[in-house]
């Protein structure tokens, strides 16, 4: 049901072709506090649909518990608290009757270290699903293929399914920990600086990975690297000291940014 | 950006003679502290050794099939330990799954589930105390609460309780390490795919702790395995010729069983108390054992 609507949002996307796209998340004055540390202050996004939304700034800006807050995964830091709203195709995730599980099945998440299950690659695979009730070992070597092949890993695995994740390399590990984001069918994927323990060749793979995949997926992705922002990003949000400094389409964020600060941070200057 | 100008240093805090002088006696304090070590180690082990090794000398004669069959008797060449084997066998029967179940679902509470907090800090702290409390202490508790208020009499059921109790502390918390050793990447990992925090804890947490959950339970087994102090008080039986057929038999347990031995005048008992004390060693050591099998059977890296 879900997917048949997804697809003909896409077609329709397809058509018009650029801004005028719809919304994933619509953000609105979103304030978010560990224990007394004001970290998110009054953060208003609008993320749009198969985009990728890249979200740079320096450490401690507050950009990871942003995308965190996001699958709501910041909530298992006891002390956190929000306030505002954001609204996941126009319903907000705070409310008390949105349950997490259903937002983090169509919202997965890749992270900055790779964390494969110490389990063999076809089970890390097969994790989620199975955990949404697929049961059917027919089934599941579908999504398993499909997956790996959506990761690009699929050539290099095919022939050891059955060996434990931990025996890949950790680019390999990263691509995995991708292909079984893909495999519970998201439609958000956030990546939280994915390649930031990446050499520069996995990194590339990983960027590539990430165009490629934005035609079936809207990827937001945290990153501390500004040429990959610039490279894989359609918009960029620059955040500092936990404001969004601005926000705008990467080539005019990179090439003629507004405000001094951001200016500041892409040349160099600080950070 | 221009590196600053390195400052020459005029000054030196570390003097090379000195520490070629010093270097010579850290080196014997080095060795007299090893060899301190070395003593300590050697001393268990050649305690432990010459208390094995009487144990064998005086025991493995009277060890046999008969023994291991027979009922105990007046007479020292009849008399056997197969109702305290028995008695034993049961009890650790229905020990394991009583803590597994209470032991590993409070861990799992405490670590998985229940708000950090000041309360949840004073019921560990207090687990662990209660870890600490002798071991008698629980054999009266079985007494009165077990045997007395609840009228279970002076059965295995009593028996088993009492030293579950007696366990669960120890259990809870080695648990609670197993728990929270496992990495917070794989719950992030899982929860971040849309699992519960019950199919995270069932499929990721607790077979990546399941080794050390086990290891813990068997090294809490088979000390309870070996008490004789609160199965005294709560009533095991000294002597009798029935080996327990359930629940609600009565029944005695090796360590009784050696205890009796030991109290008899006659020699003949104190070599039967050996042969117990080997029995109750070979099923300690094969349990023990079977810990370690399983920790590095199911262990995996990180």
């Amino acid at each position: 049901m879900d997917t048949k609507v997804t697809q003909l949002d896409k077609q329709e996307t397809l058509a018009t072709n650029g801004n005028d796209r719809p919304s994933v998340y619509k953000v609105n004055d979103l304030n978010l506090w560990y224990g007394d540390d004001h970290a998110l202050k009054d953060i208003n996004l609008d993320i749009k649909k198969n985009e990728v939304t890249a979200i740079i700034g320096p450490s401690g800006c507050g950009k990871s518990t942003f995308i965190k807050t996001l699958n709501r995964m910041v909530e298992l830091v006891p002390s956190v608290r929000t306030n505002g709203e954001i609204l996941y195709h126009d319903r907000n995730i705070f409310d008390k009757d949105y349950q997490v599980e259903e937002l983090r099945t169509s919202v997965g998440m890749v992270f900055q270290q790779p964390n494969p299950f110490p389990k063999s690659i076809y089970d890390n695979i097969a994790y989620g699903p199975r955990v949404h009730g697929v049961t059917s070992k027919k089934v599941l070597d579908e999504i398993i293929e499909r997956s790996l092949r959506g990761a690009a890993i699929w050539d290099e695995v095919k022939d050891r399914l059955n060996e434990n994740a931990y025996g890949l390399s950790g680019g390999q590990q990263q691509r995995l920990c991708i292909a079984r984001t893909l495999a519970i069918e998201p439609d958000v994927i956030l990546m939280d600086e994915p390649t930031s323990a990446l050499d520069p060749i996995s990194t590339l793979k990983v960027e590539e990975l990430v165009q490629e995949l934005k035609t079936d997926y809207s990827i937001i992705i945290v990153t501390h690297n500004m040429q990959q922002a610039a490279r894989v990003s359609d918009k960029t949000a620059f955040f500092l000291n936990g404001e969004v400094v601005e926000y705008d389409q990467t080539d005019r964020i990179f090439s003629n940014p507004s405000d001094k600060r951001t200016e500041d941070y892409i040349s160099g200057r600080f950070g | 950006m221009a590196l600053p100008e390195k400052q020459p240093v005029d000054k030196k805090f570390i003097d090379p003679a000195a520490v070629k002088q010093s270097i010579s006696k850290r080196l014997v304090v080095n060795r007299f502290t090893k060899s301190i070590f070395l003593m300590g180690l050697l001393f268990g082990l050649v305690v432990l050794a010459v208390l094995i090794t009487g144990v064998l000398r005086d025991g493995i004669g009277y060890l046999s099939l008969d023994f291991l069959q027979n009922f105990p008797s007046r007479r020292p060449e009849r008399a056997g330990i197969y109702p305290a084997l028995m008695g034993s066998i049961w009890l650790m029967v229905m020990i394991i799954p009583m803590i597994f179940l209470i032991g590993v679902g409070s861990a799992i509470y405490l670590e998985e589930y229940a708000k950090k907090g000041r309360m949840t800090s004073f019921i560990e702290v207090n687990i662990s105390n209660l870890a600490g409390v002798p071991s008698i202490v629980f054999g009266l508790l079985g007494l009165t609460f077990f045997v007395r208020n609840m009228s279970l009499g002076s059965t295995l059921i009593s028996g088993a309780l009492t030293l579950g109790l007696m366990s669960l502390p120890v259990v809870i918390v080695s648990s609670q390490e197993a728990i929270r050793a496992v990495p917070q990447a794989m719950r992030h990992a899982s929860l971040a795919l849309g699992a519960s925090k019950w199919q995270t804890t069932y499929k990721v947490v607790l077979p990546a702790s399941l080794p050390g959950i086990i290891t813990g339970i068997i090294l809490s087994v088979s000390r309870a395995i070996g008490e004789t102090a609160p199965l005294i008080m709560v009533g095991a039986a000294i002597f009798i010729a029935r080996a327990p057929s359930g629940f609600f038999s009565e029944f005695t347990a090796l360590p009784i069983q050696i205890y009796n031995w030991t109290s008899r005048p006659q020699e003949e008992f104190q070599y039967l108390a050996s042969a117990g004390i080997i029995v109750l060693m070979v099923i300690l050591i094969a349990m023990n054992s079977v810990a370690i099998w399983i920790r590095n059977k199911y262990s995996k890296r990180y």
